[in-house]
């Protein structure tokens, strides 16, 4: 069973985001850096599926050379393989980042590495696009179930399950290969052991240089929400606050 | 003319639908042209009347034997059909999972690019200025979206929902899509029903949120008496899953669940922006917190100063004293 799993590397989760001057891009100088929360659940998955079934796994992202680190965090994780579709770290739309992946994808096939599954985030944490998983399904014309929170595999065929509109499960069943968007709470990531890091780093990052082909969608600026400040009521301090906060539900007809 | 595509629940609207219905009446009213809406799967005829309240001149619903359940990509392929007789100007869809799942769908089967949850929209000669957001709403981006039709989505929870003042008599028109079993290739399969008859977040009408300030998996009891007092349902931060004090499902934000209660009583939660994408659509939202200088004190509409641990179990005595 061999997948590829694709990433993204973003600010850390709960950085407080300051823009440049221009306004174009975040303002990275004194942020952290992490894979996508649902795509490190993507690369733990993918790792999962490796040790059950065997095979091969790639990971592969698009993004400046900086992203080697979360490549190199994911083959610390167990990924064999890692692939930089290197660019000069500006924002690509969603349509030229698939071509770029799907080119990325032909190439890797004619040195013999095929894919039986394709995982992605469900959207990336920055730019919530939502449709680069989509695109390389219909591309390559194969099935595509997005949001997974579980997935099995045997016989060709995987069984992916999916949370449902007012709870419960959607169950999906298709044929491999296809592509998932994994949603976080498929798993726990793993953190990487020590001899794991030691063996990332030593391993090759495959490198190239995509063009950007297409486009359609695109980015004037970036600006910071105005925080709308509510006027807090303070109800009270400690219990005796309890008998207003009482009120307040049963006024909002919460309580009978 | 502008289509909307519904997002619906066995024929219930969902108040994002309402929001994109909304955003796109004014689209239309803009351009001065027509708002039809389409609906599919089962119950879709549901949605008719409350679609035509929003300005929709017409429903389109679409019949196929195989469409009762939901399959992404043959909804798309059947707005993709529909859209074929009709040429719309531009295509909106919810930006629920579903709606962008579809969409997606739709852009990729059509070769155009797509704006995912838009929260304004300004129709202009070539393309569309739009005002999307990013982050689960801590960063916004202004685009030119291109493509004709304009495909986008819209926000869930970000614009107000409001019915049109004078909406135009019902139309409804059935649509027979020709699709083949390719386009089925992902369809649900079996529907699990959730396990316990505990309130989902999406339905729930209060729900008590615990964050960091809770403190252990126990410290979570006072919150579960609170919430089935008042049927209610518990909901927290990505640092209690990443904890494990929680189950993943309960987590509400930016990479948890998106939730629109009327109450949202946040206990010992910072209110980190990535929380409050998943909860500011809550009506109102009262904080429990220890520390009078929290974040979320100024996205609360009320606010405790206290300790959580004392302060929940006061709140259920009250109840049930009164």
């Amino acid at each position: 069973m061999d997948v590829l799993v694709c990433i993204k590397r973003v600010p850390a989760p709960g950085s407080k985001i300051i823009l440049t001057d221009d306004e174009l891009m975040i303002n990275t100088k004194n942020l952290g850096f992490a894979i996508s929360p649902h795509e490190e659940c993507a690369v733990e998955e993918a790792v999962q599926i490796k040790e059950t079934h065997g095979g091969e796994t790639t990971v592969l992202t698009l993004g400046a050379d900086v992203s080697i680190e979360q490549l190199r965090g994911a083959l610390a994780m167990g990924i064999d393989n890692a692939v930089l579709l290197e660019t000069d770290g500006q924002d690509w739309e969603p349509i030229p980042t698939a071509n770029a992946i799907l080119k990325s994808i032909a190439d890797q096939k004619e040195n013999g590495r095929i894919f039986d599954a394709y995982l992605f985030g469900n959207e990336s944490a920055d730019s919530g696009g939502y449709q680069v998983g989509v695109r390389i399904a219909h591309a390559l014309d194969i099935p595509c179930v997005t949001g997974i929170k579980s997935i099995e595999l045997a016989d060709g065929k995987a069984i992916a399950k999916r949370e449902a509109i007012g709870g419960g499960w959607e169950i999906y069943e298709v044929d491999l290969p296809a592509v998932f968007t994994v949603k976080e709470g498929i798993n726990l990531p793993r953190y990487p052991s020590l001899p794991g890091r030691m063996r990332a780093k030593k391993k090759p990052i495959e490198t190239s240089t995509p063009e950007v082909v297409g486009g359609g969608l695109e980015k004037v600026r970036l600006k910071s929400p105005v925080e709308q400040g509510s006027d807090v009521e303070i109800l009270g301090h400690g219990t005796e606050a309890a008998e207003k906060v009482a009120e307040l539900i049963r006024e909002m007809g919460l309580f009978s | 003319m502008i289509l909307a595509i519904l997002d619906h629940h066995h024929g219930a609207i969902q108040s994002a639908s309402l929001e994109m219905l909304t955003a796109a009446r004014g689209l239309a009213e803009t351009l001065g042209i027509e708002l039809e809406a389409v609906a599919i799967g089962e119950g879709a005829e549901a949605c008719v009347e409350t679609a035509v309240s929003y300005g929709a001149s017409t429903v389109h619903l679409i019949e196929h034997d195989q469409l009762d359940r939901y399959a992404p990509e043959a909804w798309a392929r059947s707005v993709a059909q529909l859209s074929e007789d009709s040429s719309p100007e531009a295509i909106l869809g919810v930006g629920t999972e579903r709606g962008n799942e579809v969409m997606a769908h739709l852009a990729a089967v059509m070769d155009a690019p797509l704006a995912a949850n838009c929260m304004e929209i300004t129709p202009g000669d070539e393309t569309y200025f739009v005002t999307r957001v990013r982050w689960g709403g801590s960063l916004l981006e202004e685009a030119n979206l291109s493509g004709d039709p304009k495909l986008l989505t819209v926000a869930a929870h970000v614009l107000s929902a409001a019915p049109a003042d004078s909406p135009p008599a019902a139309n409804t028109s059935i649509f027979s899509p020709e699709l083949d079993e390719k386009a089925f290739r992902v369809r649900v399969k079996e529907l699990v029903k959730p396990e316990t008859d505990k309130v989902s977040l999406t339905d729930a009408k209060i729900i008590i949120g615990g964050g960091r300030g809770v403190g252990s998996s126990e410290g979570f009891e006072p919150l579960e008496e609170l919430a089935a007092l008042t049927g209610g349902a518990i909901g927290c931060s990505r640092a209690v899953t990443n904890h494990g004090w929680r189950p993943h499902a309960d987590q509400i934000g930016q990479t948890g669940g998106r939730v629109a209660p009327d109450l949202y009583i946040a206990c010992g939660i910072s209110g980190a922006i990535q929380h409050m994408a998943g909860c500011k659509g809550s009506k109102v939202i009262l904080a429990i917190n220890t520390d009078p200088d929290a974040s979320i004190l100024g996205k609360a509409n009320y606010a405790v100063i206290g300790d959580l641990h004392e302060v929940i179990p006061a709140i259920s005595e009250a109840l049930r004293n009164s």
